[in-house]
């Protein structure tokens, strides 16, 4: 058994999948809540409060600048929550892992289902704000319906490095190291709040490695109808990570729980 | 009690194992071992802690990459075919991994969902299963809400989801009270008298002399003999142990000699092996004070005997 193999894919990811969702569906009524009332908090409170200070950004009101930026961290959030907690909790203290893992499935397919999960809970988020967007105003065509598969995809792009980081996690606590020097770095400069142009050239041309700008400028055009730039790059470049994550993640499940 | 069918054990073994390795970087925790496991017995695994039976059962499972050797179950090459393998089988680990988000029926359910049987295939297994743990009756509660041996039964019903023709158990019982123990046996007595072959590890004698029709104790990785329970008892001690406590261990020690027994002594009892006891109890009824009792022989003292009597960590 060499822990390197290349993962396959299977049904059995499906099984995985239609477990979380069925958990899922037992708290609906609070995981619902949390989904719509986060964006309407962010764009009531940031979108019209900041708003009449800011006026216009990019071309665009601030609410609708905002909006579209959140449903990209909204989506990054939600994958980084879900990949990290929720997969170590089923991992190590719950063992759910171990009682799947004594059926045909393998860590491959555990894996996948686990990321499928994660880019779904991403796109019910991702649908929520749009929501209350569309509600605020701010989405004037029905082209916004085309980030909903954007955000599935973002959504599967950070849930592979929240995996990674769960596979080697031996507490909760240890997510907090990723939170404050990847998750929230990426919130604040990645262009949700402002237009990255703004930033000094060094770190305006960092953050073009970062998953989230790629999110970002791919769900923006979507929502506000405005003009999609290289939309080719962004797709390729958050593939790029999902599947690189997933990998390493695969590996190093298996390295843990195959031992 | 139970008829054994000497035709089955002409029949390919269910498991083989050849010079089974599993080294890690620390120590070795199974060092070459062999065994074949019949169709349709219960085959025990019988060692202390540590001795290797856990990860011996894991590469069995396929779960455990080994280091060395080679391993077939159903006759198909083990870690190569595991998943296949998987799908026959069933498995009751050590500790008990219930999905704690689901209630009892959704457990089983989610549980067939893994093996891809279909919801009304699975639907008709689980009210049997459901009587089988004899938890018809709770079958909406939450897993949390059971004692361990329901927790237990319904483990147990879970692994015979997919009807498998092997059922691997890791220390069924350890932890459980005897009621709820005597159970667990009745049920998997039921079991093997389908016809389903059982694998099992425990550190309980009884457990292993109740269930088992072969075993093979194994300590630091080793196999250090296999048989039946009979056999491994006439094989290493003598059929009656007479056990004395006393403070005075010195003096009886050499009584126990002199009437032709084998002592070993362990804190303040004595354990007098024999095949004749009769001169040592009528030199004993003389003593004053004395607590002793007279047995036959069984497997714990073949147990003590292979494996030391030190402290096991």
């Amino acid at each position: 058994m060499n822990i390197w193999r290349p993962p396959k894919i299977r049904r059995g990811a499906l099984a995985v999948l239609r477990r979380n969702v069925l958990v899922w569906r037992k708290l609906i009524i609070p995981a619902l809540l949390m989904n719509f009332g986060e964006p309407v908090l962010y764009l009531l409170g940031l979108g019209f409060g900041l708003g009449q200070f800011v006026g216009e950004m990019d071309g665009m009101p601030y609410l609708a600048f905002l909006a579209s930026g959140i449903i990209a961290s909204s989506a990054m959030t939600t994958a980084t929550f879900e990949g990290m907690y929720s997969v170590f909790t089923r991992m190590v203290p719950q063992r759910t892992y171990e009682a799947i893992l004594a059926t045909p499935l393998e860590v491959d397919d555990v894996l996948a289902g686990e990321m499928m999960w994660c880019a779904t809970k991403s796109t019910i988020s991702g649908i929520a704000i749009l929501t209350v967007a569309t509600a605020l105003g701010v989405v004037t065509s029905w082209q916004a319906l085309w980030v909903i598969p954007a955000v599935f995809l973002i959504g599967m792009c950070f849930a592979g490095p929240a995996m990674i980081m769960a596979s080697f996690a031996s507490n909760y606590d240890f997510f907090n190291y990723y939170f404050v020097l990847v998750v929230t770095p990426m919130f604040i400069i990645c262009g949700v709040f402002y237009p990255i142009d703004t930033l000094p050239e060094v770190v305006r041309n960092f953050v073009q490695i970062l998953p989230l700008t790629h999110a970002v400028a791919l769900a923006r055009p979507l929502v506000t109808s405005t003009e999609l730039t290289q939309p080719l790059i962004h797709v390729a470049v958050l593939a790029a990570y999902a599947s690189i994550s997933f990998y390493i993640a695969v590996v190093l499940v298996r390295k843990r729980l195959l031992i | 009690m139970r008829v054994s069918d000497t035709s089955s054990s002409a029949q390919e073994p269910v498991v083989t194992a050849h010079g089974l390795k599993k080294h890690y970087a620390s120590h070795v925790a199974v060092d070459g071992v062999e065994f074949d496991i019949p169709r349709g017995q219960c085959f025990g695994f019988l060692g202390p802690n540590g001795a290797g039976k856990t990860t011996t059962l894991r590469m069995i499972l396929g779960l455990t990459p080994s280091s060395g050797g080679s391993l077939s179950v159903f006759g198909l090459e083990i870690p190569k075919h595991a998943r296949e393998v998987r799908a026959r089988i069933g498995i009751v680990p050590q500790a008990d991994n219930l999905d704690p988000d689901f209630s009892i029926e959704e457990n089983l359910q989610i549980y067939a969902s893994y093996f891809g049987i279909p919801a009304r295939v699975a639907d008709e297994r689980i009210a049997r299963l459901l009587e089988f743990a004899s938890l018809t009756d709770r079958r909406g509660a939450k897993t949390e809400t059971l004692s361990g041996g329901m927790k237990r039964r319904l483990t147990i019903g879970r692994a015979l989801i997919n009807d498998p023709e092997l059922v691997v158990l890791d220390e069924p019982t350890t932890g459980l009270d005897p009621q709820a123990r005597h159970v667990i046996w009745g049920r998997l007595n039921e079991l093997r008298d389908k016809g389903v072959t059982l694998i099992l590890t425990t550190h309980y004698m009884e457990e292993a002399e109740r269930l088992c029709d072969q075993l093979v104790i194994m300590d630091q990785g080793r196999i250090l003999d296999c048989g039946t329970p009979r056999e491994l008892i006439s094989k290493h001690v003598e059929p009656e142990v007479i056990e004395v406590r006393s403070e005075a261990s010195q003096r009886l020690q050499a009584m126990g000699n002199e009437a032709g027994c084998r002592v070993e002594t362990m804190g303040s009892s004595l354990y007098c092996y024999t095949r004749d006891p009769d001169p040592l109890l009528a030199k004993l009824k003389n003593e004053h004070g004395l607590t002793f009792m007279h047995r036959p022989a069984g497997l714990e003292d073949v147990f003590l005997k292979l494996t030391g009597r030190e402290l096991r960590d």
